[in-house]
């Protein structure tokens, strides 16, 4: 049974919800960036999600684009980003750790050695987020011959068709998204419909993390109401750490106060 | 799954977020549907002739040549409504947008070319219109964003990133992947993910194929070369298309900028890598470990970083060549071709021309025909030039 497996099963078994933090490696700076880590964790996060800073990020909004140049701005990038990986693995190794990134990081530096260096680093999955499941193939018989959960985003209006692709190439969890569109902190609340999830259910039994504009605990009790396993709040931290820049003291205390918030919500059943 | 084959070799490809697919599946269905309906096509030739002004004649440089066994055409797409090729494929794709009843249109736009003709395109057939356009090109290109807004399109602002076209064209796609279902992206250039690379060629293939009949009916025979600008490679495309299977030299011309082994150029195909970019695997300039480069050019029109994927294999397969100009060369062929034909030619169409001059120079005596394709007219590009050579006599 690998990490994601337990971490879901474990959960599962407690009636209970995960929450998935995400933020890019390197924003504000990579001391920084594990120190947040420690407090995402220590506080009870259930697992990473960890963006590679990329030029280009276009599946994200501004918050999040932000953010990676920021970490860019430093020289920050996928190499720097493989050592903080191995670090956090020794420190934490039974978390499920994540990455997100571009296809070009991975294609630049062979796709081969990019899921070598993932196994190395200890990282149990990888999703592209420019990389729909229609161009996978040769990404997806990579991460398996190194054993890396390949994550897949499932949009809001997937048709059967997609589902059941998804079955068979999904693995570790499928990434529900909220609504259309990039990553990002908006007014509108967001649920997904129980009839939907249902439906992605039928398709697999792979755990659902609902993702894309969570920001407060009542859209973490909805999800998990309506039959997800949980969420993944990237936006929203980024959000913290961009107002608190230069105030790491304050900055790590809003994230630890916004991070007990959701996690406790996982927990209300 | 894809209708069409979304590759041209190995480049190409549907490489964008999940959430974009259907729109790229329903654009591709719409395209096929619409290359089999007699209507779609006769309305789309109706337009081009009688609204954008086809065909564009052919002209013979005879002032430019003198001297040498060299015959320069121009084909002139600068005198197309609008002033440049760009007008061909949004009446296209707009039609495209209407068959899928999508009432608004989203763009984004470097010299501005592309958004002058979609807001042309836009206001003819009754569509919303927003255009992404780097802080940096609209500061550059000012008279085209006037023209855009008084045609009625709103004109978005890009600061993100360098504030040029590479971060317009993000923010369009991100406009789009919460839009799409009411509204089409338009783009500009035959880069992007499928089918877009297919759909901008057919759109242009006019070019080309009005360039055969009309050289055949000049000279009797086929040119020895034909010499486009890339940046995207549009224009390029459009005038290569009729020739592919034809014995005559295609040459592609970037923009190597303060020179090809500065970084300052804008010439992925001389000096980038592959990669996965813009929805599409290509060739892009990229650093060691895959973060994207800005490009550079003094022609707002060819600052992209990749380059459309047809070009990149017919490179790859050695079918066609493609070199590089620097700006100050293609800064020169501006002031020459005016002064001797009487002809302002866009920034990014000088790259071609000085081209065709410096073959001309290299071999006076050879007989050759060059065909170069005159993308666009460089009024949009006189308060920039004027500012250069201004600059240039201070020092």
């Amino acid at each position: 049974m690998n990490r994601y497996q337990k971490t879901f099963k474990q959960k599962t078994s407690r009636k209970e919800g995960c929450f998935v933090p995400f933020l890019i490696i390197g924003d504000p700076s990579l001391e920084t960036s594990m120190k947040i880590i420690d407090i995402l964790i220590s506080n009870g996060a259930d697992a990473l999600e960890l963006g590679i800073p990329f030029s280009d990020p276009l599946a994200d909004g501004p918050i999040i684009q932000k953010s990676n140049l920021r970490a860019l701005s430093k020289n920050y990038g996928i190499f720097k980003s493989f050592e903080v990986i191995q670090k956090i693995r020794k420190k934490y190794l039974t978390l499920p750790i994540g990455i997100l990134l571009y296809a070009n990081l991975i294609y630049s530096q062979g796709i081969r050695n990019f899921y070598r260096q993932c196994k190395i680093c200890g990282l149990d999955s990888v999703l592209i987020a420019d990389v729909p499941i229609e161009e996978y193939n040769i990404f997806y018989q990579y991460a398996n011959e190194f054993n890396i959960d390949s994550i897949f985003i499932c949009p809001p209006d997937a048709d059967d068709h997609f589902l059941s692709k998804l079955a068979l190439y999904a693995k570790g969890y499928i990434y529900l998204l909220s609504r259309p569109g990039v990553t990002g902190i908006e007014n509108q609340t967001i649920t997904l419909s129980s009839k939907f999830i249902e439906k992605v259910k039928k398709y697999n039994s792979l755990p659902l993390l609902q993702g894309f504009g969570i920001k407060n605990s009542l859209q973490v009790k909805q999800s998990i109401m309506s039959g997800t396993n949980g969420v993944i709040c990237g936006s929203a931290i980024i959000n913290i750490i961009e107002k608190n820049l230069n105030q790491e003291k304050i900055m790590m205390k809003e994230i630890k106060k916004f991070s007990l918030q959701l996690i406790r919500s996982t927990k209300f059943i | 799954m894809a209708l069409l084959n979304p590759y041209f070799g190995e480049f190409g490809g549907m490489y964008v977020p999940q959430i974009l697919m259907p729109a790229l599946y329903e654009l591709e269905q719409n395209f096929i549907d619409s290359k089999k309906d007699l209507n779609f096509q006769k309305n789309f030739l109706y337009l081009l002739k009688n609204y954008a002004g086809r065909p564009t004649p052919l002209t013979l440089c005879k002032n430019l040549t003198k001297g040498t066994k060299t015959r320069i055409y121009l084909k002139r797409e600068d005198l197309l409504h609008g002033g440049a090729h760009k007008t061909n494929q949004v009446l296209g794709q707009a039609m495209l947008a209407i068959q899928m009843n999508k009432k608004e249109i989203i763009a984004e736009t470097g010299a501005g070319q592309h958004g002058v003709a979609t807001a042309i395109a836009c206001a003819l057939l009754n569509l919303k219109c927003r255009i992404y356009m780097g802080f940096k090109d609209i500061e550059r290109q000012k008279p085209n964003v006037f023209r855009m807004k008084l045609m009625g399109a709103e004109v978005i602002s890009v600061k993100s990133g360098s504030g040029t076209l590479k971060d317009a064209c993000n923010e369009a796609l991100r406009d789009w992947s919460h839009s799409y279902k009411s509204s089409h992206y338009m783009i500009g250039t035959a880069a992007g993910p499928h089918p877009y690379p297919k759909i901008v060629k057919e759109f242009q293939k006019i070019i080309g194929e009005e360039t055969k009949k009309q050289i055949l009916e000049h000279e009797n025979k086929l040119p020895d070369s034909i010499i486009a600008c890339v940046g995207g490679g549009s224009n390029a495309i459009g005038i290569f298309s009729d020739f592919i299977n034809e014995k005559v030299r295609l040459i592609g011309v970037e923009p190597a900028g303060q020179g090809i082994n500065t970084k300052k150029h804008g010439a992925p195909l001389n000096r980038g890598r592959q990669g996965i970019y813009f929805g599409m695997k290509s060739y892009l300039m990229q650093n060691e470990e895959g973060q994207i480069q800005q490009s550079w050019s003094i022609s707002a029109g060819l600052d992209f970083p990749s380059v459309g994927p047809e070009h990149a294999w017919l490179n790859s397969i050695k079918r066609a060549q493609y070199v590089a100009i620097t700006d100050k060369e293609a800064l020169e062929a501006f002031q020459i071709l005016s002064k001797k034909e009487g002809i302002i030619p866009a920034l990014e169409s000088s790259h071609a021309v000085a081209y065709a001059l410096k073959m001309m120079n290299l071999k006076p005596d050879k007989n050759q025909i060059l065909i170069v394709n005159l993308s666009g007219r460089g009024d949009k590009d006189i308060f920039t030039v004027s500012d250069i050579l201004e600059n240039r006599k201070k020092l």
